[in-house]
C-alpha cells in the first residue's frame, strides 16, 4: 500500500502540501491536469492491516459521498482502492470550519440565529437525501463563499437505503461525546432525530458558551444525559429570548419522540420565531430537582431503546410541511370551505403534518416599499388576524399550525420562494374562476404549479353547470 | 456493462418469461443463468430451448444439480423432487439432456465468478444459507464477486480485508454498492421457485461499471404455473409451495 507524500501522483492526481493531520486521516492539497477546481484528498491513516474502525469508516464515506448532491455536500471527484492507496478527492471548500466560531461563543443573537439556520438547512438537505450524519460537530461544518454550509466527514453516517457497514461492527457507541444523542449511546443508528439533538447541543453552545452536558471523556459521562437535564440557557444568559430556549431544549429532549421531529421543522422555527409555540421549556430557569432526576434515572437506567413513532417505522420517515395559500378576497372566500376540507383530508393521511397558512399582500411592482408606513403595518396585522380566523376551522395544536403574511409584487413568486425557503413538501391553494385577464396573464395557481419545487394541489370550485354551458357555447 | 443474473428457473415458463420481459429497457448487456433450468416445474422442454437460444447469443449458462439429474446423473433429492425429475426426464429429448449435461459448473470472468451452489466445491451442491457458510467460497475463490443460486433465498455477504464475513441488508429494487475494498458473495433468488415467502420471480442485475448489485422481484402468473403442475400430474405440494413462495 502506498503512503501519501508531497509529489505523489496517483490516478492523475498530484499531491501538494499536507493541509491537515487528524487522528484518522490526513488531508492533502491535490491537482489534476483535467480538473481546474481546487481539490483536497483525504487519506485514511491505516497503521496496520487490521485498523478496523478507520477502514470501515472510510468504506462508509466511499459508499455514501458519491451518492450525495447539492450545495451542502462536497462534490466527489475521485476515489481510490485499498489495494493501492485508499483516498477520496473532493472539491476544496475555502474557509475554515466552525470550530473557531464556536470558540468565540456566546455569540450575539443575530449571528447565532444566522449560523444555526444555515447549519440546520444543510442537515435538512442531507436528511432529504436519506442520510443521517450522526457526527455533527462544529469541525464538520464548512462554509462556501456563497454562504451555504457544507457538511463533511461521513465516516459514521447512515444511508437509509444502503447496508449499514457499521451496524454490528463495534460495541461502543460512536460519535462525539459532547454532541451525541441519548439513543446513539444506546447504539441506535437509524434515527434522523439524533442529528436534531446534536444541532440542539451546538445551538446551546453558541447561545451560552457552555456545553449542555459538559465535555465528557468517558462513556459514563455520556450516559448521564439520559436522565440529567442541562442548565436552561436563559439561566446562563438571561437576555436570550424564550423562543430560542424553547427551540434548544426541545431539540435536546431525551426521548426522540418529544424532540423537534425534523431538521426542516427546526429550520422553520428558526426562521419564524414568532410562530414558536412556547411551553414550560421556554420559561424554565432551573434544572429539574434531584428528586425528579432520580425518578427519571430509575426509569431510564434499564432502557435499551426508545420506541419509534408510527411514521418513523416507515421506510421513509417524514413529517411533511404543508403550505396552504389562502386567498382572503371575496372570490377566495367561496373556496374557503373546500380548501379547509382538503387540508383536513390531508391531515387524515399525514397525521404528523405541519400546516402553514400563508397569505400574500401584493405590493407595487416598482420601487418603494409601501409596507413600512403605518398603513402598511395595519394592513399586515389585519391580514394576519383574518388569516388566523380563516384557520380556526382547522383542528390542530397551535405548534403545528402557523400563520404567515408575505409581501411581494408577484404573489405566485412569493409563495414559491416561501415554500423553497421553508422546505415545504406540499402547497395547497385555490384556483379562481376563469376570466379574460387570467387567460392572457396567467393565474397565480398555474405559476405555482409550474415553478414550485414541491407537490401542488389546486382546489377548484365545481363550476355552475349553466355558466359552464354558457362559456362552452360562447368559446 | 449490466449483467442480468438468473438462476433456478425450474421449468417455470411463466416466471422465466416475466423476468425476460422485465429486462426490457434496463440496458442489459449480458445474461448469466446459474443453473437448475429444469426440475419441479411443468415446462422443462420449453425452458431448455429458451436457455439454449440465450446461450447462442452469448449468455453464460451453468449446470445445476437438477440439470445434472435430468442429464442422467444420480442426485439425492426429496421425494417430490424425485417424482418431478422422473417426469422431467420423459419430457426432454436426448439433445436437451446432452445440452444440460455439458454445461459448465462454474465460469469466471474478470473479477466475477458464477457458480450454481458454492465456489469451494461446485459439484458438491452445498447450500450457502448464511454468512458463515459463505466463508469456504471466499477462501477457495480468487474472485472479488461470487454469484450463486441453489438456495432459492437471496442473501448478500461481504468479506472484509480482515477476512470477517457479514450478511448485509438489501431491499429489492434498490442497488447495493459492492464497495471495492471488500469481496462479495450474493445468492440470487430463484426465478422459478422462490422460497422466501414471496411468490414473485427473483433475479438480480450486476452493474459492473458502477459496482452495484440490484436484487429484483417480478410478479408472474403463478396460478397458471400451478395449474400446469396439476395438469401434468406432478405432486400437489409443488403447486402449493409455488403459490406461497415457500
Amino acid at each position: 500500500m502506498l503512503r501519501p507524500h508531497e509529489g505523489l501522483v496517483i490516478d492523475g492526481f498530484t499531491l501538494g502540501a499536507q493541509l491537515h493531520k487528524g487522528g484518522f486521516a490526513t488531508i492533502w492539497d491535490v491537482t489534476h491536469p483535467e480538473i481546474t477546481m481546487p481539490m483536497v484528498m483525504k487519506v485514511p491513516t491505516i497503521l496496520d492491516g487490521d485498523d478496523g474502525p478507520t477502514i470501515v469508516g472510510f468504506e462508509v464515506e466511499q459508499m455514501i459521498m458519491p451518492r450525495l448532491s447539492g450545495p451542502h455536500v462536497p462534490r466527489v471527484l475521485g476515489s481510490g482502492d485499498f489495494d493501492v492507496m485508499p483516498y477520496i478527492v473532493t472539491e476544496r471548500i475555502e474557509g475554515e470550519s466552525f470550530l473557531k466560531t464556536f470558540a468565540r461563543a456566546p455569540l450575539p443573537l443575530s449571528d447565532l440565529i444566522e449560523i444555526m439556520a444555515r447549519m440546520v438547512q444543510a442537515v435538512a438537505d442531507l436528511h432529504r437525501q436519506q442520510v443521517i450524519h450522526l457526527d455533527l460537530k462544529p469541525e464538520n461544518f464548512l462554509q462556501r463563499p456563497s454562504g451555504e454550509m457544507v457538511l463533511v466527514d461521513y465516516g459514521l453516517s447512515r444511508h437509509e437505503l444502503l447496508p449499514d457497514l457499521l451496524a454490528e461492527e463495534f460495541q461502543i457507541p460512536m460519535g462525539t461525546y459532547p454532541f451525541i444523542a441519548p439513543e446513539q449511546y444506546l447504539r441506535c443508528r437509524d434515527d434522523p432525530r439524533s442529528d436534531i439533538f446534536a444541532l440542539g447541543a451546538m445551538t446551546y453552545v453558541l447561545a451560552t458558551g457552555a456545553f449542555p452536558f459538559g465535555r465528557p471523556e468517558k462513556l459514563s459521562g455520556v450516559r448521564r444525559r439520559l436522565w440529567r437535564d442541562p442548565v436552561p440557557p436563559r439561566a446562563l444568559r438571561p437576555e436570550l429570548p424564550e423562543w430560542l430556549q424553547e427551540i434548544i431544549l426541545k431539540a435536546l429532549e431525551v426521548d426522540p419522540l418529544r424532540r423537534t421531529q425534523t431538521a426542516a421543522q427546526m429550520a422553520f422555527d428558526l426562521a419564524n420565531p414568532g410562530q414558536v409555540k412556547l411551553t414550560d421549556r421556554a420559561r424554565r430557569l432551573k434544572r429539574d430537582s434531584l428528586l425528579t432526576v432520580f425518578d427519571r434515572w430509575r426509569v431510564v437506567r434499564r432502557l435499551k431503546k426508545f420506541t419509534l413513532p408510527e411514521t418513523l417505522r416507515e421506510p421513509r420517515p417524514s413529517v411533511p410541511i404543508i403550505v396552504v395559500a389562502v386567498d382572503l378576497s371575496p372570490e377566495g372566500e367561496k373556496l374557503a370551505d373546500q380548501l379547509r376540507g382538503q387540508v383536513r383530508r390531508m391531515l387524515a393521511t399525514e397525521p404528523d403534518a405541519r400546516i402553514a397558512c400563508v397569505n400574500v399582500i401584493k405590493t407595487a411592482r416598482i420601487g418603494i416599499d409601501q409596507m413600512t408606513d403605518a398603513s402598511g403595518t395595519h394592513l399586515h396585522v389585519a391580514r394576519l388576524v383574518a388569516l388566523r380566523q380563516w384557520g380556526e376551522g382547522i383542528d390542530l395544536p397551535e405548534e403545528r399550525l402557523t400563520f404567515t403574511v408575505l409581501e411581494g409584487s408577484d404573489p405566485g413568486q412569493a409563495i414559491i420562494d416561501h415554500a423553497a425557503a421553508n422546505h415545504v413538501d406540499h402547497i395547497v391553494m385555490g384556483a379562481r374562476g376563469h376570466s379574460t385577464t387570467r387567460r392572457y396573464l396567467g393565474s397565480v395557481s398555474a405559476q405555482v404549479v409550474a415553478e414550485a419545487h414541491c407537490s401542488v394541489t389546486v382546489i377548484r370550485r365545481p363550476e355552475n353547470r349553466d355558466e359552464a354551458g354558457q362559456e362552452a357555447r360562447t368559446s | 456493462m449490466r449483467i442480468a443474473v438468473l438462476t433456478d428457473i425450474h421449468a417455470n415458463r411463466e416466471a422465466f418469461e416475466a423476468v425476460i420481459a422485465d429486462l426490457e429497457g434496463r440496458d442489459i448487456g449480458r445474461i448469466a443463468i446459474l443453473g437448475d433450468v429444469v426440475g419441479y416445474g411443468p415446462d422443462p422442454a420449453w425452458c431448455v430451448r429458451r436457455v439454449q437460444a440465450l446461450r447462442e447469443t452469448g449468455a453464460i449458462c451453468l449446470r445445476g444439480n437438477h440439470d445434472n439429474a435430468a442429464a442422467g446423473a444420480e442426485e439425492s433429492m426429496s421425494q417430490n423432487a424425485r417424482k418431478a425429475m422422473d417426469w422431467t426426464r420423459g419430457q426432454l429429448d436426448p439433445g436437451a439432456k446432452a445440452f444440460l449435461g455439458d454445461l459448465p459448473l462454474t465460469v469466471t470472468e474478470g473479477e466475477v465468478q458464477y457458480v450454481h451452489a458454492s465456489a469451494d466445491a461446485p459439484g458438491e451442491w452445498n447450500y450457502v444459507r448464511s454468512d458463515t457458510r459463505a466463508l469456504p467460497s471466499f477462501r477457495a475463490s480468487a474472485a472479488r464477486i461470487i454469484l450463486c443460486g441453489h438456495v432459492h433465498v437471496p442473501l448478500l455477504v461481504s468479506c472484509e480485508r480482515s477476512g470477517q464475513v457479514r450478511a448485509q441488508s438489501f431491499r429489492s429494487g434498490l442497488p447495493v454498492p459492492l464497495i471495492r475494498s471488500r469481496r462479495w458473495l450474493a445468492v440470487i433468488g430463484a426465478v422459478g421457485q422462490p422460497r422466501d415467502g414471496h411468490a414473485q420471480a427473483g433475479y438480480a442485475i450486476l452493474d459492473r461499471d458502477r459496482d452495484e448489485l440490484t436484487f429484483r422481484r417480478v410478479a408472474y402468473d403463478v396460478a397458471r404455473t400451478a395449474e400446469k403442475i396439476r395438469a401434468a400430474g406432478l405432486p400437489e405440494a409443488l403447486a402449493q409451495r409455488l403459490m406461497a413462495g415457500e
